[in-house]
């Protein structure tokens, strides 16, 4: 298979002078970039950096609360997703894990059928059939297989943040949006989970926010780097970590020189 | 090196968790106490009193003997009209405070309202129920006015313990739903709900052991002293079991000793029998709860 080169790959996201404000508090400042079809765009930096607060902007779940104010644009293919007539469209496309994993108080088999359900899926072998390869492709099938019917908050932590990935391939995204997905998942865990992101890669876009630069070094196309609501840089992950950067913060952050 | 001997410091604070916990465990019986001489007193008193016939026919020869049938009936009437209103309202309205309305100072004035409202005398709730449900509605001395009253005046216990309900599943499941795509009421049926619903019914236990013992607020807007018949429907009059305690204790003359307390009995222990009800439900559902 010949791969298109990243940057002549359509524009999946496109972020344009996107500042975040929560009251009076700056969270992210006009920060303008774009992410690749099929790629898996890192994003790295330290704690209150805005991190989780650009993710929350794409798909527009500052609506849901009263304080975060968004300015800037966002487009989904081109499109912004401000003109979505229907933000919860908008949503099913996009997938989220979060960094502790939320198991929705349902059973195995319904945290993942809920999205299609909600979709109007009504079929009972179709949605066997969704969970199936859903739990199959988050690398927890073998391991739940048994017992469908139990409660999703009584798997392990490890399993849960699988079954909130298999949850978020129920929806059959466009863009996947992983927050810190490693925060409460072991090692191994954490590995066939990097191995299904990197499969994953061949159908979606996948925006992966951690805080283990190993981690994108590991698994990201290119990384952004943001520091206190700024973009510091982005870059080709392979030039950041053979120290082609820009600017210094950058270097001293991936070295983990930084006060 | 390291050694494991308590320090002064730590006998200390051993002794004053002792000290603390015993206090605390006084207080708690002295809590009971008043209830268990209550309980006690009504049915040592009463009990002589209660038995199928009492429960199931018409208090006769000036209310001085015969039974409560009329009053039982009414009572569940009353009750009934003031759930079936009073349950979808209130839980449709903190619903709404809670999943839909913004932070904002209109908000913050209706959740205050609410409060203040729930501190609101009954008699004051009487009065109101007269001016507008007998006399502005035109329902006259009905127990469709007194049911309303009584779903008035109730409305804040169920809307304040419904809110704290919901609010209390957490936020993370919102958003989790909300990302998937789900609108508010999709996460509200299939999240929200399913995970308050032993909470909401604690307001509704709430709500009925007071809606069966108030007296004042049904007196001038739809219970009777007296009816030689049932109420047929929710236009009628009708007569009470709280009314009936207190017509018997103070209203009429050569009540035989044990009455008042056999009927005092009897509206204690419907509360405590639909309250049982309830907890029961209550802990199956709570046996039920996903996390
Ligand atoms: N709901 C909120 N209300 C007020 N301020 C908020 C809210 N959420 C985030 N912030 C503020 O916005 C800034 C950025 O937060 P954000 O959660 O985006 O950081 P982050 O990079 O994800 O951090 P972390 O690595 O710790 O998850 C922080 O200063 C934070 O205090
Ligand atoms: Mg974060």
């Amino acid at each position: 298979m010949v791969e298109t080169p990243l940057l002549e790959r359509p524009k999946k996201l496109t972020v344009e002078n996107l500042s975040i404000l929560y009251g009076d508090q700056v969270a992210l400042n006009d920060i303008s970039l774009d992410i690749r079809e099929n790629e898996i765009f890192g994003i790295i930096g330290p704690a209150n950096s805005g991190k989780t607060s650009f993710l929350r902007a794409i798909n527009r779940m500052d609506e849901m609360s009263d304080d975060m104010l968004v300015r800037g644009k966002v487009a989904l293919d081109g499109c912004d997703v401000r003109s979505w007539r229907n933000v919860y469209a908008l949503r099913s496309r996009i997938g989220v894990v979060f960094p502790l994993p939320v198991g929705l108080p349902l059973t195995i088999y319904e945290n993942v059928a809920l999205s299609p359900r909600l979709r109007g899926v009504r079929n009972k072998v179709e949605l066997d059939e969704i969970v199936e390869r859903c739990l199959s492709r988050a690398a927890l099938w073998d391991e739940v297989k048994d017992r469908l019917d139990s409660l999703g908050s009584l798997l392990s932590g490890g399993q849960q943040q699988r079954l909130t990935i298999a949850r978020a391939l129920s929806q059959e995204p466009d863009v996947l949006l992983l927050d810190e997905f490693s925060i409460a998942v072991d090692p191994v865990t954490t590995m066939r989970i990097e191995d299904v992101l990197k499969e994953l890669r061949e159908e979606m876009t996948i925006v992966l926010v951690t805080n283990l630069v190993q981690q994108a070094r590991r698994l990201a196309d290119r990384t952004a780097f943001f520091l206190g609501g700024e973009l510091v840089e982005v870059g080709m992950t392979e030039d950041l970590f053979r120290r082609q950067v820009k600017d210094q913060r950058t270097t001293d952050y991936l070295e983990g020189r930084f006060g | 090196m390291s050694s494991f001997r308590a320090t002064e410091l730590d006998r200390r604070n051993q002794r004053r968790e002792r000290w603390v916990r015993g206090l605390f465990l006084v207080m708690t019986l002295m809590l009971i106490l008043p209830v268990l001489i209550i309980l006690g007193t009504l049915a040592w008193r009463g009990h002589s009193v209660i038995s199928l016939d009492f429960l199931l026919s018409f208090p006769t020869n000036g209310m001085t003997e015969g039974g409560i049938f009329p009053a039982l009936v009414g009572t569940l009437w009353l009750v009934g009209v003031a759930l079936v209103v009073s349950v979808p309202m209130g839980v449709a309205a903190a619903i709404y405070l809670s999943e839909y309305a913004p932070e904002n100072l209109l908000t913050r004035s209706i959740n205050l309202a609410i409060i203040n409202l729930a501190g609101v005398p009954s008699i004051v709730h009487a009065l109101f129920g007269v001016g507008a449900f007998v006399l502005f509605f035109n329902f006259g001395t009905s127990i469709l006015a007194a049911g309303l009253t009584l779903a008035v005046m109730t409305l804040p216990v169920v809307i304040v313990s419904t809110r704290e309900s919901l609010q209390a599943v957490p936020q993370a499941f919102r958003e989790a739903s909300w990302s998937l795509g789900a609108t508010r009421w999709q996460t509200i049926r299939r999240i929200v709900l399913p995970n308050s619903v032993s909470g909401i019914l604690t307001g509704v236990i709430l709500e009925v052991s007071r809606t069966v013992g108030e007296t004042a607020p049904i007196m001038f807007t739809g219970a009777a002293f007296f009816l030689p018949f049932l109420p047929l429907g929710v236009g009628d009059q009708t007569m009470a079991l709280s009314l009936h305690l207190f017509t018997v204790s103070t209203q009429v003359p050569n009540v035989p000793e044990a009455l008042p307390f056999g009927v005092a009995l009897t509206l204690i222990s419907l509360v405590l029998i639909l309250n049982a009800v309830s907890i029961a439900f209550r802990m199956y559902l709570r046996g039920k709860k996903k996390w």
